[in-house]
């Protein structure tokens, strides 16, 4: 579905991705840890097009994707649900989410906007209670969930998800996550970077582990949970405490 | 001063804070999709002015009006496309002394074209004597004609705002530009549309007016001024607010004329500019919270 490969991309004079090689397969979840200022999320704006690589190849459907607009990027299929949520404020949930559809009304199937608005609420119970208010007026967990309704509103082949636990409390970033592995068990594909390691090697079918721009580390979710130094550096256990007799 | 003169004298503000209304909302749909100031709005109202006197020469009234509106449009399409859309993020400064550039040109392209001459639209309906008496108050058709039309413009906006597509759109976009673009809006198209509201607006705020004001190549200059002071004066970008900034600039611009030489009307807006400026920045409906959060 996506194939990166000997991606480079950065700010200026600052290059944050250094010959970033990856690919995300039909129908499964693969996540990318981190640190702060690994580059994760300078990644997925690079495969979306709000920053523009210097060098390297990314595939969408086997078609090279790199020099498109973000919303020719939008439109053939790959949405990004962006760090920090970026709800639409002023607006109302409904709203947000109708302009979601945005590339449907461009592909001819604005008939089938109603039915994702019910499914979205049908996924979402709490947006539908909230459908009216503004999405300002949401609290974190629920922009949250408007602006992952809002990406999948578009009807993607491939939803990138950035750090969507960001800020939330522990028992909504469960709900959420929850969310994402029935999203995959419907036939989705999604993309998760995230901070929280643990929970996104819970949910993951495979891995990569970003530092400093480049992929250091990739596998399977469970090997990666089970590595000890992927547990040292983002699974917080201290190994050395653990005496091992 | 005796009741009647005092009614004179609002509706006298009013008319003129109708016309700087629509300016500072020109003002403010092109603030809000790209968060710079067109510093050439004026000339748009300049322009639809010249235009639809021009053509009335060989259309009926509403005609021309229409085809000086539509023209004007194209002129403001075709601006942001030769001169805005291909630049990459540009720092406000350069983007206003471009829109400063362009407003000269036009300016000086007018005088090309129709020379320093004073020209007005015949008054819609009866003269420049005819007058409706409203209680004691005596108002002219033209006022009437002014406020209506303005009011059904500002309606009309409105609903293509809330409830159509584009003009959804077009509130993603200033809302949250690359969250807008990560739904597939095509943001520059926005902006481009953007230009081609204000252009409108303008020129049917122009056309509408040059009966009581008169238009000449320059006029453009005074409103902008006027307008900017309006669209700051109720925070920019919200155009609600402006309607109301526009009423308190007109009338209080009209009772000057009865405590000063009528010379200083001017001065009235463009003091209240610098102390709005100096005091309170986000206007006097606008929060400070969001004032400091934008660039400029």
């Amino acid at each position: 579905m996506l194939r990166i490969k000997n991606l480079e991309a950065g700010y200026a004079t600052l290059k944050v991705l250094r010959k970033v090689t990856m690919h995300v397969n039909p129908g499964e979840i693969v996540t990318i840890i981190g640190a702060n200022g690994a580059g994760k999320t300078t990644l997925l704006k690079t495969v979306c097009g709000l920053l523009r690589s210097r060098d390297g190849e990314i595939l969408f459907d086997r078609q090279d994707i790199r020099r498109l607009s973000t919303e020719e990027i939008v439109f053939r299929g790959c949405s990004l649900v962006p760090e920090g949520r970026q709800v639409f404020a002023p607006l109302s949930v409904r709203e947000n989410l109708v302009l979601g559809a945005n590339v449907q009304y461009r592909r001819g199937k604005q008939a089938e906007v109603k039915n994702d608005l019910n499914r979205m609420f049908g996924l979402f119970p709490r947006l539908k209670e909230r459908e009216k208010q503004l999405a300002g007026t949401l609290s974190g967990g629920e922009q949250q969930m408007l602006a992952i309704a809002r990406a999948l509103m578009a009807r993607p082949k491939l939803v990138m998800m950035d750090e969507p636990s960001m800020g939330l409390a522990p028992l909504i970033v469960r709900d959420i996550f929850g969310i994402i592995t029935r999203l995959r068990d419907e036939g989705n594909t999604v993309l998760l970077v995230e901070q929280n390691a643990k929970a996104a090697l819970g949910i993951a079918d495979r891995a990569y582990v970003l530092e400093t721009g480049r992929i250091i580390l990739q596998g399977q979710a469970e090997d990666l949970l089970s590595n000890r130094d992927v547990q040292r550096a983002y699974l917080g256990r201290d190994l050395d405490s653990e005496t091992d007799i | 001063m005796n009741i009647d003169l005092f009614f004179q004298y609002i509706v006298a503000g009013l008319t003129y804070g109708t016309i700087y209304a629509v300016v500072a909302i020109g003002f403010n749909i092109i603030y809000n999709a790209t968060g710079i100031i067109n510093f050439a709005q004026g000339e748009f109202v300049m322009l639809g002015g010249m235009t639809a006197v021009t053509l009335h020469q060989i259309l009926p009234l509403p005609l021309a009006i229409l085809a000086a509106v539509i023209i004007t449009m194209a002129v403001g399409a075709l601006i942001e496309i030769l001169f805005i859309r291909w630049l990459d993020r540009p720092s406000v400064l350069r983007m206003v002394i471009i829109t400063i550039g362009i407003s000269i040109l036009i300016r000086e392209a007018s005088l090309h074209i129709w020379g320093e001459g004073v020209r007005a639209l015949p008054y819609f309906t009866g003269s420049s004597e005819t007058s409706i008496r409203l209680g004691g108050v005596f108002v002219s058709p033209q006022v009437l004609w002014v406020v209506g039309i303005s009011a059904v413009m500002v309606i009309l906006l409105n609903v293509f705002f809330t409830y159509t597509l584009p003009g959804r759109q077009m509130r993603a976009c200033s809302a949250n530009r690359d969250a807008a673009r990560l739904c597939g809006i095509n943001a520059k198209n926005m902006v481009t549309l953007s230009f081609v509201l204000s252009a409108g607006i303008g020129a049917l705020g122009g056309s509408i007016v040059s009966p009581i004001t008169y238009v000449q190549y320059d006029s453009g200059t005074q409103l902008a001024i006027k307008g900017f002071t309006v669209a700051i004066l109720g925070g920019l970008g919200n155009s609600a607010a402006a309607v109301g900034a526009g009423m308190i600039l007109g009338v209080l611009e009209s009772f000057s004329i009865a405590v000063l030489p009528a010379a200083y009307k001017d001065v009235i807006s463009i003091a209240i500019l610098l102390l709005i400026l100096f005091v309170r920045p986000s206007g006097i409906f606008g929060s400070s919270e969001a004032a400091r959060l934008s660039e400029f």
